[in-house]
């Protein structure tokens, strides 16, 4: 596989994102970016292929501080904001694989409630061996029967003396195969929403197995499970935060998972444009390199016009976000556009490529089958727009 | 311990490069930079050996107030702190910046070891630290893959990579290291140490604030040339054919 050599061609367009930049926002970047490049590329395919990524990846990316951006550094984090989170976001997805950079970064999920509880336990027992890559940490929301309606989940906990007893099953978890614990929303109350509080459960618990390992269209790198919970006796200290404080934690946390996946989106258009260029250029046919042809060339305006709208909106989101402004519809705007912009992107970047489009071996295969998910995961398409029309006042 | 190391920007070395209308320099109007991969490992070695035996690490850079950004990527590594001897690039060769280099090494006062990447990947000249070390009248060791201190004994044990083997070396310090890509793998900057390098200090000197007798460039650029295009590739009927080929037109054989 050949390495992109055009990031000299966009070099002038990522100037255009500087004025929401400093220096400190590069800097991470290139890091994460030449972690990406030195510990990911050049095995992505292997690991693509193999369904899964090596466990020391995570240690790896722990130790190169890819993993804590945006946690607290008291708690082992490498602090930052949102920004940062969006510059460590897009450096990771440089392995051209959001399998592994969802995979990796399925604890910025997962610790957030945790870290909010502001339990001491909870973070010396999960939080910190998770930042140091030793404990692999995943989410667990969606269930068989409830997903973007949260109101919905049946998981159960009931209190029994110092113990819960959960109850019930979780569905599409990310890294929930070999993850070492699970933060899990389940029901402790009938209120829809005032009755669901988060517990951190443990793979080697009695009654927590993994009934399916499930395989996906794309994101083929991560792992993702359906979980089962049987009797599984939960001990008091493992819940977060107060009884009842589940929706109100979680829905806290949506606009972060939102940004995730619109860096996400702007960085796989972004890598399925520059593979484009490149290849238009060393493809030839009736005689000339494509990229001779007008065509060619409106489709790669197109879709750098996409990419520069999509990549405004979403720095523009994490610069209010980190200013401390409500900006629940813009993220989730920014979210859907970003979605949209990577499923047109990638759709034409395999255009682009023609039969080599097809195969497994290309990146922009890759790319264009792992943003089938975006528009679905963390909040679907539909959601999001609620969400915006609500804000709208309808 | 006290150690400079010499930190350079070089244009990306995976990026495509054009040549200037008068072919005499790389055109740089679009081009993007980087730290030179031989300098991090350089810095890498010298924050190894402070980690070990405690001191300061010195960046000492050569350019105007664009590669600032380099500097801090370095500064974010962990050097503590820098200087940056203000300089066009173009009004510079090696033997110049080897004596800008040695200047700098007699105004930083008890140094231990100052270290250099074996070469700069951009005009792979790999003299600076031979020179450097020629006009301080320092021992040098060139080429590094692995560097052990002594600070007890005065001295620093060199494995070096030469054809076909490798050699030892005991100099006593102060010396010039030259590092080698195999001598270590150079750390990521993590963002906390990032945050922490904006506050770091970067000391900005001109060329009149050192003593430099001779400033003259010795070397001049006459004129630089792409690559020969590559032809195509062509697929021979059979084996005789590709003998005749190998022959007659490639003259391999």
């Amino acid at each position: 596989m050949t390495r992109s050599r055009v990031s000299a061609n966009l070099g002038r367009m990522a100037d255009f994102y500087d004025n929401f930049l400093d220096e400190s926002h590069r800097l991470l970047r290139t890091s994460c970016r030449r972690f990406a490049e030195a510990e990911i590329r050049p095995h992505v395919h292997d690991w693509e292929e193999a369904g899964i990524f090596p466990r020391e990846l995570y240690t790896k990316a722990a130790a190169a501080g890819v993993l804590g951006v945006g946690f607290p550094e008291e708690l082992g984090g490498s602090g930052g904001g949102a920004l940062h989170q969006l510059m460590s976001l897009e450096g990771l997805m440089r392995g051209t694989s959001t399998g592994v950079a969802a995979g990796l970064g399925s604890l910025g999920i997962a610790l957030p409630a945790l870290v909010q509880s502001g339990d001491h336990g909870l973070a010396e027992r999960f939080v910190r061996p998770a930042l140091r890559g030793e404990k692999i940490a995943c989410l667990g929301i969606t269930e068989p029967g409830t997903g973007s309606d949260v109101a919905g989940v049946a998981t159960r906990a009931r209190r029994e003396g110092d113990h819960y007893v959960v109850n019930g099953a979780k569905l599409f978890i990310t890294s929930g195969v070999r993850a070492d614990f699970m933060t899990v929303l389940a029901r402790t109350g009938d209120d829809p929403h005032g009755g669901l509080t988060f517990f951190v459960l443990e793979k080697e618990m009695p009654g927590v197995t993994v009934s399916r390992s499930l395989k996906k269209t794309g994101w083929w790198a991560s792992d993702t499970a359906e979980l089962a919970f049987s009797d599984v006796r939960v001990p008091v200290e493992n819940r977060v935060g107060p009884e009842g404080s589940g929706f109100k934690t979680l829905m806290r946390n949506f606009q972060t998972e939102r940004l995730a996946l619109a860096a996400y989106g702007v960085a796989t258009a972004e890598i399925a444009l520059e593979e484009s260029m490149r290849y238009v250029r060393e493809r030839k046919a009736f005689g000339r390199p494509i990229a001779g042809f007008q065509v060619t060339r409106h489709k790669l305006a197109d879709m750098a016009t996409q990419l520069l709208a999509a990549k405004t909106l979403t720095y523009q989101v994490a610069t209010r976000m980190d200013r401390g402004e409500y900006v629940v519809k813009e993220v989730s705007a920014a979210k859907n556009l970003a979605a949209e912009v990577a499923l047109a992107v990638t759709y034409e970047a395999v255009q682009l490529h023609g039969g080599m489009g097809y195969m497994r071996e290309t990146v922009v295969e890759r790319l264009a089958r792992d943003a089938r998910l975006l528009p679905i995961g963390g909040g679907t398409q539909e959601v999001m727009k609620e969400i915006i029309a609500k804000s709208m006042g309808f | 311990m006290k150690i400079l190391v010499a930190f350079k920007r070089v244009i990306d070395p995976d990026a495509r490069i054009k040549l200037t209308a008068d072919k005499t320099a790389v055109d740089t109007e679009s081009v993007e930079y980087k730290a030179n991969p031989f300098c991090e490992n350089a810095l890498e070695e010298a924050l190894r050996l402070k980690e070990e035996h405690d001191g300061e690490v010195v960046l000492v850079s050569l350019g105007g107030e664009d590669i600032t950004q380099t500097i801090r990527a370095g500064l974010a590594m962990g050097a503590d702190r820098a200087v940056r001897v203000e300089i066009e690039d173009k009004a510079l060769d090696s033997d110049l910046a080897a004596r800008i280099f040695a200047a700098v090494y007699k105004e930083e006062e008890d140094v231990d070891l100052f270290i250099f990447g074996k070469q700069a990947v951009d005009g792979d000249n790999n003299q600076v630290g031979q020179l450097t070390a020629q006009y301080l009248g320092l021992p040098q060791a060139c080429f590094a893959s692995e560097v052990e201190v002594d600070e007890d004994a005065g001295e620093a044990t060199v494995t070096r990579e030469v054809d076909g083997g490798l050699e030892t070396l005991a100099v006593k310090l102060p010396a010039v290291i030259t590092a080698d890509l195999r001598l270590n793998t150079p750390r990521y900057a993590k963002l906390p140490d990032i945050m922490k390098a904006r506050k770091k200090e970067i000391e900005e000197l001109d060329l009149d604030d050192l003593e430099i007798e001779d400033t003259a460039l010795k070397i001049e650029v006459v004129s630089l040339e792409e690559p020969p295009k590559r032809k195509g590739g062509e697929i021979v009927g059979s084996v005789d054919a590709l003998v005749e080929k190998l022959k007659n037109e490639a003259r391999a054989l």
